[in-house]
């Protein structure tokens, strides 16, 4: 074992190490770098007294300032609550149709709806409420169920066809091939008839024994010229826009086999505020209608306590 | 001897330094790891978390076989922004029963570990046929073939079994009735009386692949993702209080 000593060519002391006359120089830590870790070691001290840290015999350590994730995240939700409470107390005391059009609490509505939208609606309406075959576009001003905002909320709130809502929209198209109430060439004429509504075909003998098939089969809802009925959710067959396709084959395959959708109530998922945003948003998206107030019947309003 | 003469003879001796390398982690591991295996509060007390059915346990292996966990974490962070999309951060306790836990490290499409009963049936098989024509942006693969395979498990009894012996409760009823009850719980005929009774009246009891004449992979996935972070009423009041006051985790 060599003797600590200064290395000739570079003045630097050696470690004392040598190995078949190699030896190691002592270049040590920069001061900096060695201070800086002393002191992560007295903050780590600091830390364990602080926070949780250690776990021991029945739970772990608590920490003086009592600091627990779950906790701070109780906090955290609270504050975000605490900052939209004054925008939410004012919706929830607004009825819908009331809210104008203009105002700041549309503006925050609208926005809401929207952060609600992208949770809660995208995986079937889409990113841009563009909708998907057998999914509604939202954007157009083609509404199977009403488009004006108290119509919106009502179907947010009851859904559409859940089969224990008793407020749900509901409507069922019958299987007119499946369940044998039409023939293989009548469905095929009715087809022609409904795609001749909207122009995608020319009006032809078979359209022509299509039309009183549907006079007695389909114009119940969707009405003698095809243009719908909200009521029963009965879309426009007389418009360009088609849910679930306009080939002949689609076409044949709805009336074969019917087809309708479902959606959940969302006001028993949602609370009532955040479904008037959702309202909202929907509404505002560029189909939106004007609600329209039917005066009640005047005999019903009419106080007959003495 | 100073303290840098002691350290030499441990570096000098590779037999030594071994044993005492191994003796300073064995000792890092009892004070971090050791303990978690007798705290009582590592794993919740919670109400409602059952083992899984045949047929949900069967979805499982199929959502590790196809390595759904390679895109989707089941495990929702006590953070805000992931409590305001996904729900309720998920506890320990509602993964006790999972052998491996499905917890993932890596989103690219969204955490699973709340989806159960967000959508229809319908939805989850038009999504796994072909994902983008619900999702556009989607760069999910298509698992349209789960529909056409009929699912086959070799003996669903003995992955019960396997199951049991890391410490899942099933009983020995359970692991007895497991290959009927897996087929029992997709077909709306079956008599489903003795499944309800094993695995609570809570479980989903219907087809869900659209095709009540056959059992399915698809209706194995998809009874497994309906039934995902459902079973702990984890929004109850009490449930939360109790959750963001305890100490000492």
């Amino acid at each position: 074992m060599a003797e600590k000593r200064l290395d000739e060519a570079t003045n630097t002391e050696t470690v004392g190490h040598e190995w078949d006359g190699i030896e190691e120089l002592n270049t040590p830590l920069p001061r900096w770098w060695l201070w800086t870790f002393y002191a992560t070691i007295v903050f780590a001290v600091g830390y364990v007294i602080a926070y949780p840290a250690w776990p021991m015999i029945s739970q772990g350590t608590e920490g003086v300032l009592g600091w627990t994730s779950r906790g701070e995240l109780a906090r955290e939700m609270d504050a975000a609550r605490k900052q939209r409470s004054e925008v939410v107390a004012a919706l929830a005391r607004t009825p819908i149709e009331r809210l104008d059009p203009e105002s700041p609490l549309m503006r925050a509505a609208i926005s809401g709806g929207a952060a609600a939208f992208r949770v809660n609606c995208v995986q079937c309406h889409g990113a841009g409420a563009a909708g998907s075959k057998g999914y509604p576009n939202l954007n157009d001003d083609d509404w199977l169920w009403g488009g004006d905002i108290k119509a919106i909320e009502y179907t947010l709130v009851h859904g559409i066809r859940q089969p224990d809502g008793e407020e749900t929209r509901f409507s069922q198209m019958p299987a007119f091939g499946r369940d044998g109430i039409l023939s293989g060439a009548e469905i095929s004429d009715v087809t022609s008839f409904v795609r001749s509504l909207s122009g995608l075909e020319p009006t032809s003998a078979a359209s022509q024994r299509g039309s009183a098939l549907f006079e007695a089969n389909c114009a119940v809802c969707h009405g003698s010229d095809g243009t719908g009925l909200r009521e029963f959710g009965a879309p426009n067959l007389a418009d360009a826009i088609w849910l679930y396709g306009s080939s002949r084959d689609d076409v044949t395959a709805t009336i074969t086999n019917s087809r309708y959708g479902m959606m959940p109530a969302w006001g028993e998922r949602l609370d009532p505020v955040t479904v008037k945003m959702l309202a909202a948003y929907v509404h505002s998206l560029g189909g939106g209608e004007d609600f329209i107030e039917i005066a009640e019947d005047p005999e019903v309003e009419v106080d007959e306590a003495p | 001897m100073s303290m840098t003469e002691k350290h030499k003879k441990l570096e000098k001796n590779v037999t030594l330094l071994g044993v005492a390398a191994f003796a300073t982690v064995t000792i890092g591991g009892i004070v971090e790891i050791a303990p978690l295996f007798w705290i009582d509060n590592t794993i919740e007390e919670v109400n409602g978390m059952r083992p899984y059915t045949p047929l949900e346990q069967a979805g499982r292996d199929i959502y590790v076989r196809e390595g759904c966990y390679v895109c989707h974490s089941q495990m929702i962070r006590p953070f805000r922004d992931e409590v305001e999309r996904y729900g309720h951060y998920s506890l320990a306790a509602e993964s006790m029963y999972d052998h491996p836990f499905q917890w993932g490290s890596k989103r690219t499409g969204p955490d699973l570990a709340r989806v159960g009963g967000r959508y229809s049936d319908e939805w989850h098989v038009q999504h796994l046929e072909n994902p983008q024509s619900v999702v556009p942006e989607s760069v999910m693969p298509q698992y349209g073939f789960l529909a056409e395979t009929p699912l086959s498990v070799h003996d669903m009894s003995a992955n019960l079994t396997a199951l049991s012996r890391v410490g899942v409760p099933y009983s020995d009823e359970m692991i007895e009735n497991a290959d009927a009850d897996m087929k029992a719980q997709a077909n709306p005929m079956a008599d489903t009386a003795g499944l309800s009774e094993r695995y609570g009246d809570k479980v989903n009891l219907r087809d869900f692949d659209g095709k009540p004449q056959k059992l399915t992979e698809m209706d194995a996935l998809i009874a497994y993702l309906q039934v995902l972070g459902t079973m702990v009423d984890v929004d109850a009041a009490a449930a939360q209080e109790e959750l963001a006051t305890e100490k000492g985790r």
